[in-house]
């Protein structure tokens, strides 16, 4: 195995149902170790790639590659390999904790201990308790569970974390970060952009079912989308002045006018800028738009 | 190292897994409160009911009378094969499509066989369970006579073991024609309802006119409730079958029909999930 290769490597994906284009010549790669966040409005297509690269949906037309494997027609070995949370599950769950994940972990090569995957998600209290008589966020973390029990080299995350508490989210956090110090590759969709900047080492957002922008977290948007801004209150007036060098403008206000009232220095957090971003898309396709109809 | 391996699984997985299934699959059926009363407890109920209703009738000649837990024992086997079978697997299977669980293990390494060896085990060990205690409480409780002579039980036996099979499969293959999880047991109930009142389960079945007869014959829950009544009936009854015999060839041929049109309806139309194209 090389290790240059991509673990996922996607070119060009078109998905159409009917007449209606979901995906609209999408590429990108992920490389072996590093935690991808696809994000994007709802109804912007991350699931639907998400799902052709798992094998739950066939591509129209463009090339997909999953760990060196179509994933159109990869077996049960390809699937040994692989680690999937979905968006939404609704078993029934008329087992344990504990039942369901020594079950699960039975259908894989090289599974992870029960004991340490439920201490992981936090389910010590719950493991003997069946899933349906669990919370929302108790059934999301066997979900997630499930995921990695199988020691998975890519894990796929649909929207993780929906239904935690804050606490949860902090305790599911520190469960990626030791997952990726396992050299586990990650691709995560969600919509909590902090979740995306925590975890994440690059993301991609997609919009319309075309992907927008694709960069390191802390370069997405570029430069110009990151120059922070400097806020403040003069004669009971909002004023605020972007520039990429806050701390003489701060200087300079302060030389001016004292201690100015309400000041504030803001980054864009990913957030902004991916607000931003969609928000540019959004205005480009409606100018587009207009422009053919005229 | 230029390619990429894939490593592959050990040999003998899916016969594993499947055993493993079949614990899995036995454990959840009995902590669900409904598949347990509407398939399992459900013939015995209703041979209570029956006998208990019909205690002063007799349901044999002058000279041979019989009970009606004695007369209504053979159907309710029959019942109990096409309830543990078809019409809980089919509406098992057909929640577990629509509630998520098929779609989850489409994402994992088990194989679509240990699956349907979960499914059919869990069938066989439930309608073991279920056959023990009809003939149990029928000879026990409501003092039925039965047969003495091993070759009654040999045929019990391949009766049985074929139907349940049949009826096992079948219900996998049933289990595509509800639209969404929910409406399964909507689906499912009246197609069994109704085999089970022109098949001779509820209603002796030389009530029923000629060509209602006729079109039980086509379905397999007639042959396998006539196979029942062949082990457990006196040979007298046997001039009341259509054609004057308990015909176990018959049995034999439509019931295996049965679990071949099964198997290949099966093969072709089960998937994990239905992928859209």
């Amino acid at each position: 195995m090389t290790t240059t290769e991509p673990v996922v490597s996607v070119r060009n994906l078109h998905k159409r149902y009917g007449s209606f284009t979901a995906l609209d010549g999408v590429s990108f790669d992920i490389h072996r170790g590093e935690t991808f966040a696809l994000l994007g409005p709802n109804g912007a297509g991350k699931s639907t790639t998400i799902e052709i690269l798992e094998g739950y949906r066939d591509r129209t037309s463009g090339e997909a590659s999953v760990l060196g494997v179509d994933p159109g027609t990869g077996g049960l070995a390809w699937k040994a390999r692989l680690g999937i949370v979905l968006q939404s599950t609704g078993e029934s769950g008329n087992v344990t904790v504990r039942e369901q994940l020594t079950h699960f972990a039975g259908f894989y090569p090289n599974p992870r201990d029960v004991d340490e995957v439920i201490a992981a998600v936090g389910l010590q209290d719950k493991q003997k308790t069946l899933i349906r008589k669990l919370s929302g966020g108790q059934r999301r973390r066997v979900d997630v569970a499930l995921g990695i029990i199988g020691r998975p080299e890519l894990l796929f995350l649909d929207e993780p974390t929906t239904g935690f508490d804050p606490e949860a989210r902090r305790q599911f956090w520190q469960l990626i970060d030791s997952l990726k110090q396992d050299g586990t590759t990650i691709l995560l969709t969600t919509h909590y952009l902090d979740e995306a900047a925590q975890l994440g080492d690059r993301a991609g957002v997609i919009a319309g079912g075309r992907l927008i922008d694709i960069g390191a977290i802390d370069e997405i948007g570029g430069a110009e989308a990151r120059v922070p801004i400097v806020r403040w209150k003069q004669d009971g007036e909002r004023k605020s002045v972007r520039t990429s060098e806050p701390g003489l403008v701060v200087a300079k206000i302060v030389a001016q006018l004292g201690e100015p009232e309400a000041l504030e220095i803001i980054r864009p957090s990913l957030e902004d800028i991916y607000l931003q971003l969609v928000a540019d898309h959004a205005a480009a396709e409606a100018a587009d738009l207009m422009e053919n109809a005229s | 190292m230029t390619t990429t391996t894939i490593p592959t699984l050990p040999a003998g997985r899916t016969i594993k897994l499947g055993l493993s299934r079949i614990r899995y699959e036995v454990k959840t059926y009995f902590r669900q409160g409904d598949a347990v009363f509407f398939s399992f407890l459900f013939p015995l109920v209703m041979l209570t009911i029956f006998s208990v209703a019909f205690s002063e009738q007799s349901f044999g000649s002058e000279a041979a009378p019989l009970s009606a837990a004695a007369f209504y024992l053979p159907g309710m086997l029959a019942a109990g094969l096409l309830l543990s079978g078809l019409q809980n697997l089919s509406i098992d299977i057909a929640g577990e499509k629509g509630d998520g669980t098929l779609k989850r293990f489409a994402g994992t390494p088990l194989p679509v066989l240990s699956y349907f060896i979960g499914k059919i085990g869990q069938v066989f060990a439930t309608g073991i369970l279920q056959a023990a205690m009809l003939l149990f409480v029928a000879g026990v409780v409501f003092q039925v006579e039965l047969p003495s002579e091993p070759a009654k039980w040999a045929t019990f036996a391949w009766v049985f073991l074929l139907g349940v099979s049949t009826s096992a499969i079948l219900g996998i293959a049933l289990s595509g024609l509800p639209r969404t999880g929910k409406s399964a047991t909507a689906v499912i109930i009246p197609i069994a309802l109704v085999l089970q009142f022109i098949s001779g389960v509820y209603l002796g079945f030389s009530l029923l006119p000629e060509w209602l007869q006729n079109v039980a014959s086509v379905f397999p829950l007639k042959w396998m409730a006539q196979g029942m009544r062949a082990v457990f009936l006196p040979e007298d009854f046997a001039s009341l079958e259509q054609g004057g015999t308990w015909d176990l060839p018959g049995v034999l041929v439509v019931t295996a029909i049965w679990l071949v049109v099964g198997l290949a309806a099966t093969r072709m139309t089960f998937r994990w999930i239905r992928k859209d194209s």
